[in-house]
């Protein structure tokens, strides 16, 4: 089993906080409208959805509106997304660090994941506005899962950010091949459209996406829409823990030679 | 005394092929492995280079070690297995400590972050903490001398602000084990000084430290100990004037005795030149030399048949450039020489050359007024080492930055009060 050496990631907290820092810093310095892009982008991707899959193609919303609907699933799915392509990429965009000084390398695409979640909080405003508009309010207790959720969320992208950052550091087709699924990903995981209104056996099967948990438990914790099936749950959770030890234990067993080949 | 590192049989291969192609696509990959499957290609015709070979050392706790030898020695890998920052190939090193290595100023600087981010984030990436750093942020704004552009993102900086504040920082910084590459080599002589400097604090507070570079000077002045590397082997180890003499006097195929065979050796029919060495008071040859003491260039010479004097004379030579020709010229120049063997001594006194390489030319003349006739004249003939080991008596007193100068008299100083 792959372990992470969690005592020396406690003693490098400083440096873990320093580099959160630093991305959220920067890029609030280099762009213009800084923070408030973490508004405008969901609201633009969510504004498209609503219209394009909501009005012309009548996506099936269940039990609650179609914009909530849409933007509960937006805004886990835009942390995912960040997150996964941040830590991705964090080696190589740190190569000056990676080549010149020691810390452990598993820093770098944590990092990159605990970034997106503050667009993510900065964002969430714009649920809790249309919580309002619709008067759909957490149901009560199911609230405490919402954290769950975007727990799950992190430990697939972290994973994936594990396995991919290691082979970015030998093949620098991982930057192109990104984008290509996580344009697909959205479609596949319920974003625009409630999972529990296609088919049984599809739902089965897009079970083994863990966003489709994440966004499946993140409506019910957020909207008081209707609980996800445990069953399928359950697959997402083990899909995403087998995601992050598998890809833990890749960037474990390359993280000696990354000096080397970056 | 503890020992800080150990360093067991360290070996470093790499393949040069990898080197080369770090950029490796997945197609290319896939092709090799395609082609070795279906037999087309047996392996992956990698060269393999040892950048480490065997290298084995220990180093108690408050010394300081330094690392020489040419580019592609070995050193800089060295340093990188000891930081942890690459895996040795084959054997194992251990650090008792905390460490902090410096193997570049300014890791992780961003151009759009102020001075002060910068000092923050550079120094989190060293290893220090943030109370660490709000202490020491005067300190270090005032070595510096950028204090005024604190708050100005680093993108508009000169490079030269931009080198102080990183080593600033750099210099503030004290682990327990200090791991310093080549950053000497930054800033201007005055900057160079001063950190200079700052590197003697640190060691004398008891840290350990390895350090890297390629002035030679320098790291025979701070370290007690040097490690000559070539290609990825240690080929001396030992007190650093020893070492750092031996390594100056290989770079230019030269050393401190010389000696010719009974049919080889120089001269005419009238003088035969057997040695010439550079010895100590005590007659022992000299590799290397303390500033303050004298130095002394003997040549042994039989003169074959009555003639003219013998004048013995040497050609100076440190840093490149002539210091001074000298010759005997005392009461026994006088006397027309007889045959015999002989052994003439010339001797530079103490706290007259300056620290470096110090080579010198060999001769056997006579004056035929008004020529001078060399009846052996041996280029390079001998060399050693002048070393000043810093303990506030030589000419430059306490200071310890560079002391330029082919020589470095102690002269008689007159002040009156007026």
């Amino acid at each position: 089993m792959p372990h992470l050496d969690i005592s020396e990631l406690w003693h490098y907290r400083e440096l873990l906080q320093t580099l959160v820092w630093r991305d959220i810093v920067v890029r609030y310095k280099q762009t213009f409208l800084g923070v408030a892009w973490a508004i405008l982008v969901p609201v633009f991707t969510a504004t498209v959805y609503i219209i394009v899959f909501g009005k012309f193609a009548n996506f099936p919303a269940g039990e609650v509106s179609y914009p909530s609907l849409v933007v509960a699933g937006v805004l886990p799915m835009q942390y995912f997304a960040s997150s996964l392509t941040g830590s991705s990429l964090s080696l190589a965009a740190n190569l000056q660090l990676v080549t010149k000084v020691y810390f452990p390398r598993a820093l770098l695409p944590l990092a990159a994941v605990v970034v997106p979640m503050i667009d993510f909080l900065v964002g969430l405003p714009v649920l809790i506005f249309l919580m309002w508009l619709y008067g759909t309010w957490p149901g009560g207790v199911e609230l405490l899962i919402a954290p769950f959720a975007m727990a799950l969320a992190l430990i697939t992208a972290l994973g994936a950010g594990f396995l991919l950052s290691a082979l970015n550091v030998r093949y620098r087709d991982v930057r192109y091949m990104i984008p290509v699924f996580l344009q697909v990903l959205p479609l596949l995981s319920g974003v625009m459209y409630a999972v529990e209104e296609i088919p049984t056996k599809w739902q089965w099967i897009l079970a083994f996406n863990p966003m489709t948990a994440v966004i499946a438990n993140w409506r019910w914790a957020m909207l008081d829409a209707s609980a996800p099936n445990l069953g399928q749950t359950a697959i997402g959770v083990a899909v995403a823990l087998v995601v992050f030890f598998g890809g833990l234990a890749v960037f474990r067993s390359s993280e000696p030679r990354f000096a080397d080949t970056i | 005394m503890a020992i800080a590192i150990e360093a067991d049989a360290l070996s470093k291969r790499y393949r040069i092929g990898e080197l080369q192609a770090a950029y490796g696509t997945l197609r290319e990959s896939m092709s090799h492995t395609a082609k070795r499957l279906t037999g087309q290609e047996h392996r992956r015709g990698y060269e393999e280079i040892w950048a480490l070979k065997d290298v084995s050392f220990e180093l108690e706790e408050g010394k300081a070690l330094g690392l020489i030898g040419r580019n592609g020695a070995g050193k800089s890998t060295l340093l990188k297995i000891l930081t942890r920052i690459t895996t040795p190939t084959e054997g194992r090193a251990e650090i008792r400590g905390r460490v902090g290595s410096l193997l570049e100023v300014g890791t992780g600087f961003h151009p759009e972050l102020t001075g002060r981010e910068n000092v923050f984030l550079n120094g989190a990436i060293l290893g220090m903490k943030r109370r660490e750093i709000q202490a020491k942020m005067p300190e270090i704004a005032e070595f510096s001398g950028v204090e005024k552009f604190l708050d100005t993102p680093v993108k508009r900086y000169s490079s030269g602000m931009h080198v102080r504040l990183a080593f600033s920082v750099a210099a503030h910084f004290e682990p327990e084990i200090m791991l310093v590459d080549e950053v000497l080599s930054v800033g201007d002589a005055e900057f160079q000084a001063r950190c200079l400097g700052r590197m003697e604090d640190i060691n004398t507070t008891g840290r350990t430290v390895v350090f890297v570079s390629h002035q030679v000077q320098a790291v025979a002045q701070l370290c007690d100990r040097v490690l000559l590397m070539d290609e990825g082997r240690v080929i001396r180890d030992g007190d650093s004037a020893e070492v750092v003499a031996h390594y100056l006097q290989s770079a230019t195929g030269t050393s401190s005795s010389q000696t010719w065979e009974a049919e080889e050796e120089p001269g005419d029919d009238l003088v035969k030149l057997h040695s010439v060495r550079a010895v100590r008071a005590d007659g022992e040859t000299a590799d290397y030399a303390d500033v303050r003491e004298p130095v002394g260039i003997e040549m042994a010479y039989c003169v074959l048949h009555d003639g003219p004097p013998i004048l013995p004379k040497i050609k100076v030579v440190a840093g490149g450039q002539i210091a001074f020709n000298a010759m005997d010229v005392g009461p026994r120049s006088k006397e027309p020489s007889r045959p015999g063997e002989y052994v003439a001594t010339a001797w530079i006194p103490g706290n007259f050359l300056n620290e470096g390489l110090v080579t010198v030319d060999a001769a056997l003349c006579t004056i035929d007024s008004p020529k001078l006739h060399h009846h052996v004249s041996i280029h390079e003939a001998v060399s050693f080492h002048v070393q000043d080991p810093l303990e506030g008596d030589s000419s430059r007193g306490t200071f310890t930055g560079q002391w330029r100068g082919v020589v470095r008299p102690l002269l008689d100083w007159t002040t009156t009060k007026v």
